[in-house]
């Protein structure tokens, strides 16, 4: 008898996993339990095993093919055994417990709502497709998913799919764009000269092109997402990293001796951790019923994979931590990151991300916000600079002085939803202050 | 142009015809001096004398048998069947007999006959005169089946009968004898091809196929639901044989959705054979099943005019099945 091998189901919101890597190939001999092949979600890659003993009689599925949970992936039994039909790859019926929206981050929080401008996510079910409606979607290429239905039970009429064809979608009137200005399409408002993104041609002879990989694709498709969610707002602060730096040259080695290196990004999670109680609106995220507080303080500290992207592990329940236990926790994450030895859970969850962009020389950065978190702070570069200290003349006399300091800016951007300006401010400045302040 | 019933327009249509072919005479129960019982022959036979409007015997099928017989002989009758209910008794000597004569002589003989009866009920008419026959007689090759809904097409439709040169059966909705009024025209000759089927009300939304005085009550229900904002295309068959399976699926892949409505029973109904016709040519236009609004299969209208008003499609009912559909 046959066994199939599904494409698995990595957590409880992941809908599609990409095949990395086949460890095996098509005929081989495999054991049960032994690895089969590479999957890859949320930028983790993850050793699928192998469910049976047997031959590799099929493999469905190619290397770097992107799959929906519960798909057909390879088939093992006999030689000489039936293959079963593989029905086409997005089986939709696989599996997939995930609740309808098909955000990649697992969310802390139930289903938070797709914003009414947020590409439509697809369709679990289309519904009854009435003759007519298969018809005109083959003709003119249609993909259903796509299509809103105003028939009975949401389904498909040929109203629906005739509208789809001929304008776009057929969107509900409060999800079209609303008339003005600012709702306007640039190309409207700006003529030719702003050509639309998707159509956009440079002049210039096209050299190579690089093919999207798994992780330039997720990154791209969260930033633009991230940017359509949340109207993101920056606030800006400066921060004298002084007493953090002495702090942390008469702790270094005793922290070495415990085999933590302790690094200023430990300084910066510990700080944001205490921020984050003090305000506690800021480690949240938005939902249509309510703005939603989380109970712990999962702290996402961006690393760079250089070309490979970028990826974010999270420290969880932050505000259990010591000191020495974030740094740890830092280290051990930042060095899996880079090994690309991270597991699913540890890239998510988050509640607020830091990103310090000053590692690679930047003063000053307008992070993107990691959705569905209310705010990320971004750390710019430590640099010494000439500040005035406000300070008194031995006579009692206010007077000021010039001294060289080491400082930082720190950016925190924010989602208006949820948190306005002053609490924005607020929390940076407990972050700066708690900085400023530390023994 | 003037304004006149049903019933007037199918007695202007049989004097003209009287008038026009020598050929032509009419032969039914009471159709003489009496004028016929919904007095469709009123005056006629004052007009044209006794050999042209002639009273016949109690007997159906000697009404059909002698018609059968004289045009044989080159004559041109009109029988009447005084209620479709009575017709059984000639149901052989039309099928067996006049719808066959010219395909078993091989064009040789030729039975030019029209045999008018009306039919329908919500008169009070209960079991033997509210009956629709149109189903057992539209199965019948060799036979035309005509319903008019309208005083200009019950006159032009009926003088086209009498021109054709197969046996016709010509269905008048009774209920709408005086109920259903029209314009006609009175200076020119209204003749009104048998076959095509007409269009009553250009619409997007579905298309409803009716005749007889179900055509009225979907006219009806077609106003009510514009104001609700669903467009009905409503088409008026007027010939059940041949019908004209252009406009039928012409109107069905503009809109995609049917609803045919008829007070014939529903099973085995003519409707069914409208929504074979759909399901077998149609399938890629269909967004939404065929729908028939009919009778209930129940052997007769009742007498009880609650029990009637129940078994009658009328224009609550078509409306009701028009929204569904609409919905779907």
């Amino acid at each position: 008898m046959t066994t199939e091998v599904i494409m698995p189901q990595l957590g409880e919101s992941v809908v599609e996993g990409t095949v990395t890597k086949w460890l095996r190939n098509q005929d081989d001999q495999i054991e049960e339990y032994e690895p089969l092949v590479e999957i890859n979600t949320d930028k983790v890659d993850t050793e699928v095993p192998s469910p049976a003993t047997g031959t590799i009689l099929k493999l469905f599925v190619g290397e770097g093919e992107t799959v929906k949970a519960g798909t057909l992936l390879a088939v093992i039994g006999e030689p000489g055994e039936e293959i079963p039909e593989a029905p086409p790859a997005d089986r939709e019926d696989g599996g997939a417990k995930a609740a309808p929206p098909v955000e990649r981050e697992h969310q802390p929080s139930p289903a938070v709502s797709t914003a009414p401008s947020t590409p439509k996510a697809t369709r679990e079910d289309i519904g009854f497709i009435s003759p007519v409606v298969a018809r005109v979607a083959a003709e003119h290429k249609v993909d259903l998913n796509q299509v809103t239905g105003t028939g009975s039970g949401g389904r498909i009429t040929k109203k629906d799919v005739l509208a789809y064809v001929e304008g776009g979608q057929a969107t509900a009137p409060w999800e079209e764009p609303a008339s003005g200005e600012l709702f306007r399409p640039t190309e409207e408002v700006f003529g030719k000269v702003l050509p639309a993104a998707a159509e956009q041609r440079t002049g210039a002879q096209a050299g190579n092109v690089l093919p999207l990989d798994a992780v330039r694709t997720q990154i791209a498709e969260h930033m633009v997402r991230s940017k359509h969610t949340s109207p993101h707002v920056t606030t800006l602060m400066e921060v004298d990293l002084g007493r953090v730096i002495a702090h942390r040259k008469a702790h270094k080695e005793s922290f070495g001796r415990e085999g933590v290196n302790l690094t200023l990004t430990a300084y910066f999670v510990a700080a944001s951790v205490e921020a984050l109680k003090e305000v506690p609106v800021v480690n949240s995220s938005f939902s249509e019923e309510g703005i939603v507080l989380h109970k712990a303080a999962n702290v996402g500290v961006a690393v760079s994979l250089g070309e490979d992207g970028l990826i974010v592990p999270v420290v969880k329940n932050a505000e259990q931590l010591s000191l020495q236990a974030i740094a740890r926790s830092v280290n051990d994450l930042a060095e899996r990151a880079r090994s690309h030895k991270l597991i699913l859970d540890e890239v998510q969850d988050g509640t607020f991300t830091i990103t310090n962009h000053g590692i690679s020389g930047s003063l000053l950065a307008t992070p993107i916000i990691n959705q569905p978190q209310c705010a990320i702070l971004g750390v710019g570069v430590l640099q010494k600079r000439p500040v005035v200290i406000e300070g008194m003349s031995p006579s009692g006399e206010p007077e000021d002085s010039l001294a060289i300091r080491p400082m930082a800016y720190l950016t925190l951007t924010f989602d208006h939803r949820i948190i306005d300006g002053a609490i924005a401010d607020q929390f940076l400045g407990i972050v700066v202050q708690r900085l400023q302040s530390w023994a | 142009m003037a304004e006149m019933t049903l019933i007037e327009g199918l007695r202007q249509g049989m004097d003209e015809e009287l008038e026009r072919d020598e050929r032509v005479y009419i032969l039914g129960e009471d159709v003489g001096p009496r004028g016929g019982v919904f007095r469709a022959t009123q005056g006629l036979y004052e007009k044209h004398g006794e050999d042209r409007v002639v009273d016949s015997p109690l007997a159906e099928l000697t009404i059909v048998g002698i018609g059968i017989g004289t045009a044989l002989y080159g004559m041109r009758p009109i029988c009447e069947i005084q209620f479709a209910d009575f017709i059984f008794p000639a149901f052989n000597q039309i099928v067996s007999e006049a719808a066959r004569m010219c395909y078993r002589s091989g064009g040789e003989w030729t039975v030019p006959m029209v045999i008018r009866a009306p039919y329908g009920g919500g008169i009070g008419g209960g079991l033997y005169h509210s009956q629709s026959i149109e189903a057992f007689f539209a199965h019948v090759p060799g036979l035309k089946v005509v319903v008019p809904s309208t005083p200009y097409d019950a006159k032009g439709l009926l003088k086209s009968s009498v021109r054709d040169p197969n046996p016709v059966l010509f269905l008048e909705p009774k209920k709408g004898y005086r109920l259903i009024r029209g314009e006609v025209p009175e200076d020119e000759e209204v003749l009104v091809p048998i076959g095509p089927a007409r269009m009553s009300r250009e619409g997007s939304d579905l298309s409803v196929f009716a005749y007889g005085m179900m055509h009225q009550y979907c006219l009806e229900a077609a106003e009510r639901v514009a104001q609700e904002g669903i467009d009905v295309e409503l088409v008026d068959l007027r010939t059940l044989k041949p019908v004209d399976r252009e406009t039928i699926l012409g109107s069905v892949a503009k809109t995609g959705k049917a609803l045919i409505v008829h007070e014939d029973n529903l099973t085995g109904g003519y409707g069914a054979e409208i929504a074979a016709i759909l399901a077998e040519e149609a399938f890629a236009d269909l967004d939404a099943p065929v729908r028939r609004l009919a009778g209930p299969d129940v052997p007769a209208m009742p007498y009880s005019h609650p029990l009637q008003d129940w078994f009658m499609p009328d224009a609550d009912k078509i409306t009701e099945s028009i929204r569904e559909l609409a919905a779907y």
